[in-house]
């Protein structure tokens, strides 16, 4: 391989990392319902859209990008909430095949609706200002908009990590998700905390769109890719495992960054590649444990 | 084989309790009974499918092909039709999948009986479709790019190619842009056949310029995320960077090279800068970016025909341009219906003729089709994308900075294609 | 008759009802490439409904078993010049041994992991035939895979300018196909794989190689949608990349799901309904993914059986 610095390779390590950190961030929403609710949320992709469109109509109505930041999350997951309520908890307890097969139609509803109100034509999204340009890391020029997302995404975990690990609330999901029957014994409403789940789960989702949107263009098929991507990184970092999501999302943004700089156009081969693999070995993926589900 | 007989006597028998039920008389297992009367369709309008993807990511674009062949169709009406016959447009849906595009074409000839095809908006699409038209000898006007459909494995004397292919287009940026910009030059390839065959026209262009390569990086088509494909480009300095990718994969790469820097440090160039794709992704992105078009609205302040296409349009669209996908389904339609005057008829081989012998200029100045493959012979614009501040409005998004003469010396020899 | 009779004198002459059905159903179909699609998309999600509704395993990978068919016929007309016949068997032959191949990997996995690992490596599959370069012809598909005439010996079926013969010649394959079904549905085997599905451990706790029963399902199930590639390959002339992608695994559930999963009927109903439907929705408005899902949506909130089942489960109740 010529043109293959040691320069390069540590650039493209970080790059790898940094991808790690946009891959962390898009399937944390999935992975956080996938693993607690065991429902497989085959609209994620769609959500993700939808957060992107919202961006884009609260940057038109606010013209302010920190302000579509905060609301779309809070926008999309009200959405969430809405569809757990009154789609996804009537088929609770009807084998994992229905909330799948439900949010795959769903998914086409969404993505149809966004055509139909915001039209076929992509819409323009810029980066702001203050993040924009380029940073010399010392191996190379780095955009500064992709290091804004490290810290987005280091600290969106982090509350989750909190909220799951250190709340009463987070108590009750993890229980909710070994067994929901002892749960529900012991008086507790777990439906309700089923609600809040899915919709921060959406919410982050929706996160994930806005934050992608300066990079790739909004389009109402973009979220067709993110899906795939998603289940990759829930999958090999195991079902319910916040650690296994980060660690699997790096992994991922690693191996497809260095099959980019040698074999580049086996780079989305790759990550399937290693999916196979580490299913093979560990069908529970990296961090799940084992009989969470059937 | 026993399985073999057994599935053929089976299909047989089906057949023949069908020609029993359906069929009336003997002797009719000589001459078929489900012949498809093609020619002799029934009432005599003259039928010309168009399967473009409505939906799916293109969908803006082929909403505008479609608008664009409808006028087409209009004004062939208006001016008479042929002798009185009019003139009628079967729009369809591909959905940018080749197996979609393939079903919905031997629909519009079986059961819409129509007489030619014209359309698609993507490479493989076209290749489909191509092979649906030739086998049942239904004339095909593509309108979208591709080298491939002129090459021997699948030109057919019913293929018609409209649109430029990569070769012209990525041969005339290379040509104006190598000897300005400098000799380094990378390369980012979208790993398909159109990808590789607008690098082939770029370097076939360089090999005059004297360039050298730098980077050549191809990435999976559809990527979204190009930051790992970047930093080798940027370590190998290069002057000018080819993006030979298109639509949504240019504008993503644009994109995300854009914040990596790069357009400070190099030149960026595509073959084909699209008027749907610069609106959609912004100024910013595109700035200062140099590609080829077949035609820009702004080509109406030089060249007559593109001023009376460039009016009529804006009279049905409340004043907004057409952009070049749109010319190409007028283009499409419009020269086929010309021929089809020419022919004075719906013959296939009569209108195959006249395409091949008339020159026609629509909207951009002449063009022909060049005989051995029939591609449209026709100028390329070289087109530089607007900053921001330079746009009078919102439709001002390319200035044009040279014009690359229509000329069969630019195509790739017909012995090169395979063709004799 | 009562209605429980009716029912019972269906399922006992399924194969027959099938056959008369589809010998007149060129006449109600919009055009004959709609139905000859319905034929090949029902047999697609037959073949499914195998392990899916026969034995209760969601798999997001059949994509390639239908894909590796379509390619395997295709390359070997195209490419090696071999006669149509055998090009069908050899694209049959491909598909099984993915699916043997890709099931041995899966069955060690349960539940959704198995939809996983199969979507995963159904992904693979389409990589690794994206990437054959001229062979398969990567993203522009194979093309030129134009089967003109039939020579059945007592006539000769121009199949490229009389789409109704080409239906009958599907069609043909496609009935042998499904009296093959019918046998191993009726079969012990069958019985073991609604045992599976009803109880898994129950079943091996009966002394049933679970393990080796759901392989040996997954692989047949492979050859029914191989030979469905096959057809496709021969109805379209050409063989799109993403007949390999997973949206053609989803398509496939999609039908078995609408039309009933478990049922005979059910993959042809369900593939009748929703081709059908797209091709009548699509001509009325470029959004008919709008509905699609909500018709979607609504079977899986309302009639879980689909359509077939829930006639079925209607006439069982009066």
């Amino acid at each position: 391989m010529n043109g293959i610095t040691l320069e390069l390779f540590v650039m493209q390590m970080f790059t790898g990392l940094a991808l790690g950190t946009v891959f962390v961030l898009m399937a944390v929403g999935l992975s956080l319902i996938f693993g607690l609710l065991t429902v497989v949320n085959f609209a994620h992709g769609a959500f993700y859209m939808v957060g992107a469109y919202v961006g884009v109509f609260l940057m038109g109505v606010t013209g302010n990008f920190w302000v579509s930041l905060v609301l779309v999350p809070i926008v999309v997951g009200t959405l969430g909430l809405v569809i757990e309520r009154f789609l996804v908890r009537p088929l609770y307890g009807r084998g994992i095949d229905y909330p799948l097969l439900l949010t795959f139609g769903l998914a086409l509803v969404l993505v149809e609706l966004v055509r139909i109100i915001f039209g076929l034509e992509g819409q323009s999204f810029d980066v702001p200002e203050v993040l924009s340009g380029a940073v010399n890391i010392g191996v190379g020029y780095f955009p500064l908009y992709r290091l804004f997302l490290i810290g987005v995404t280091s600290f969106i975990v982090f509350a989750l990590w909190l909220f799951i690990e250190k709340t009463s609330y987070g108590l009750i999901i993890r229980a909710g998700a070994r067994d929901p029957e002892i749960v529900r014994i012991l008086g507790v409403d777990i439906s309700k905390v089923w609600l809040i789940v899915f919709a921060i789960g959406t919410g982050v989702a929706g996160l994930a769109g806005v934050l992608a949107a300066p990079m790739r263009s909004v389009i109402p098929d973009m979220g067709s890719t993110v899906l795939v991507e998603a289940f990759v990184v829930t999958v090999v970092g195991g079902m319910g495992s916040l650690v296994g999501a980060v660690v699997a999302g790096m992994l991922v943004g690693v191996v497809v960054a260095m099959t980019s700089l040698f074999w580049p156009s086996l780079a989305d081969l790759s990550m399937f590649v290693l999916m196979a693999v580490v299913l093979l070995v560990r069908p529970q993926g990296l961090f799940g444990q084992k009989g969470l589900m059937g | 084989m026993t399985i073999k007989n057994e599935n053929m006597s089976s299909a047989g028998l089906s057949r023949r309790k069908i020609i029993k039920g359906a069929a009336a008389g003997a002797g009719v297992l000589a001459a078929s009974p489900f012949l498809l009367n093609i020619a002799g369709a029934a009432d005599d309008t003259i039928k010309i499918g168009f399967p473009v993807p409505l939906t799916g990511p293109y969908g803006s674009e082929a909403k505008e092909q479609a608008l664009c062949a409808q006028m087409a169709v209009d004004e062939f009406n208006a001016a008479g039709g042929l002798n009185g016959r009019m003139a009628e447009l079967l729009v369809r849906d591909d959905k940018l999948k080749s197996g979609e595009a393939a079903k919905r074409t031997q629909e519009l000839i079986e059961k819409d009986k129509v007489h030619f095809v014209a359309g698609s908006l993507s490479a493989s699409v076209q290749l489909a479709v191509n092979t649906i038209c030739a086998d049942r000898e239904i004339p095909y006007v593509s309108i979208s790019q591709s080298d491939a459909i002129n090459e021997a494995k699948n030109f057919t004397k019913y293929t018609f190619h409209e649109a430029m292919n990569p070769h012209m287009t990525a041969g005339a940026v290379g040509r104006y842009v190598f000897p300005k910009e400098g000799k380094r030059v990378a390369f980012l390839i979208a790993d398909y056949a159109y990808g590789h065959e607008m690098a082939r026209g770029f370097k076939e262009a360089g090999k005059a310029a004297g360039i050298e390569i730098v980077a050549e990086v191809s990435h999976p088509l559809a990527t979204k995320d190009y930051s790992t494909f970047l930093p080798r480009i940027q370590a190998a300095k290069p002057d000018v960077l080819c993006l030979c990718n298109f639509g949504y994969d240019q504008m993503n790469s644009l994109k995300q090279a854009t914040s990596f820097g790069m357009k400070d440090q190099m030149r960026m160039v595509a073959p084909a800068l699209l008027y749907n794709q610069r609106r959609a992704g912004g100024a910013a992105a595109y700035s200062n970016v140099i590609g080829g078009t077949n035609f820009y609205w702004g080509l109406e302040d030089s060249i007559p025909s593109a001023k009376k296409f460039v009016d009529a349009y804006r009279k049905l669209n409340a004043g907004a341009p057409p952009s070049d996908y749109g010319a190409y389904g007028y283009a499409g339609v419009g020269g086929l219906l010309a021929a089809v005057k020419a022919a004075g008829s719906t013959d296939a081989d009569a209108v195959i003729a006249a395409m091949e012998s008339t020159p026609y200029d629509l909207y951009k100045g002449e063009q022909h089709y060049r005989k051995c493959d029939h591609q449209s012979v026709q100028s390329v614009y070289i087109i530089e994308s607007k900053a921001e501040a330079d746009m009078a409005n919102e439709y001002d998004v390319f200035k044009i900075v040279a014009e690359d003469k229509a000329s069969e010396d630019v195509l790739r020899s017909c012995s090169a294609l395979g063709l004799g | 008759m009562n209605m429980s009779n009716l029912t019972g004198t269906i399922t006992k002459n399924r194969v027959l009802v099938v056959f008369a059905f589809l010998l007149i159903f060129p006449f109600l179909a919009p055009y004959e490439a709609l139905a000859t699609d319905v034929l090949i998309y029902g047999l697609y999600a037959l073949g499914l409904n195998l392990v899916f509704g026969y034995m209760g395993v969601l798999s997001f990978g059949h994509a390639a078993f239908f894909g590796v068919g379509a390619y395997g016929t295709g390359i070997a007309m195209v490419h090696f010049g071999v006669h149509w016949v055998p090009s069908i068997f050899i694209g049959i032959l491909m598909a099984g041994l993915t699916a043997m191949i890709m099931g041995a990997m899966a069955i060690r996995t349960k539940g959704i992991y198995f939809a996983m690992v199969t979507l995963a490596l159904a992904q693979c599959v389409y990589y690794i035939v994206y990437h054959m370069g001229e062979l398969s012809g990567g993203e522009d598909g194979l093309t030129g895979v134009s089967l003109k005439t039939v020579d059945l010996g007592f006539t000769t079926l121009n199949i490229i300018r009389e789409p109704l013969s080409k239906y009958y010649l599907v069609l043909g394959f496609v009935m042998v196909a499904i009296f093959i079904f019918s046998r191993i549905i009726n079969s012990p085997f069958g019985s073991v794989l609604e045992a599976i599905r009803e109880n898994e451990n129950r079943a091996q706790a009966c002394g049933y190689d679970v393990k080796l029963t759901k392989w040996v399902a997954f692989s047949i199930s492979g050859l029914f949608c191989g030979l469905a590639g096959a057809l496709s390959a021969i109805h379209l002339s050409v063989v799109p990349i993403e007949s390999l992608h997973y949206h053609q695994s989803g398509l496939a559930v999609m039908m078995a799901l609408l039309g009933g999963m478990g049922t005979f009927f059910g993959p042809f109903i369900g593939a009748m309904a929703f081709l059908m439907l797209e091709d009548i929705i699509t001509t009325m408005t470029s959004h008919w993914q709008l509905f699609l899902g909500a018709i979607f949506m609504i079977f899986v909130l309302f009639f879980p059986r689909g359509i077939w089942g829930s006639i079925l489960h209607w006439i069982s109740r009066r």
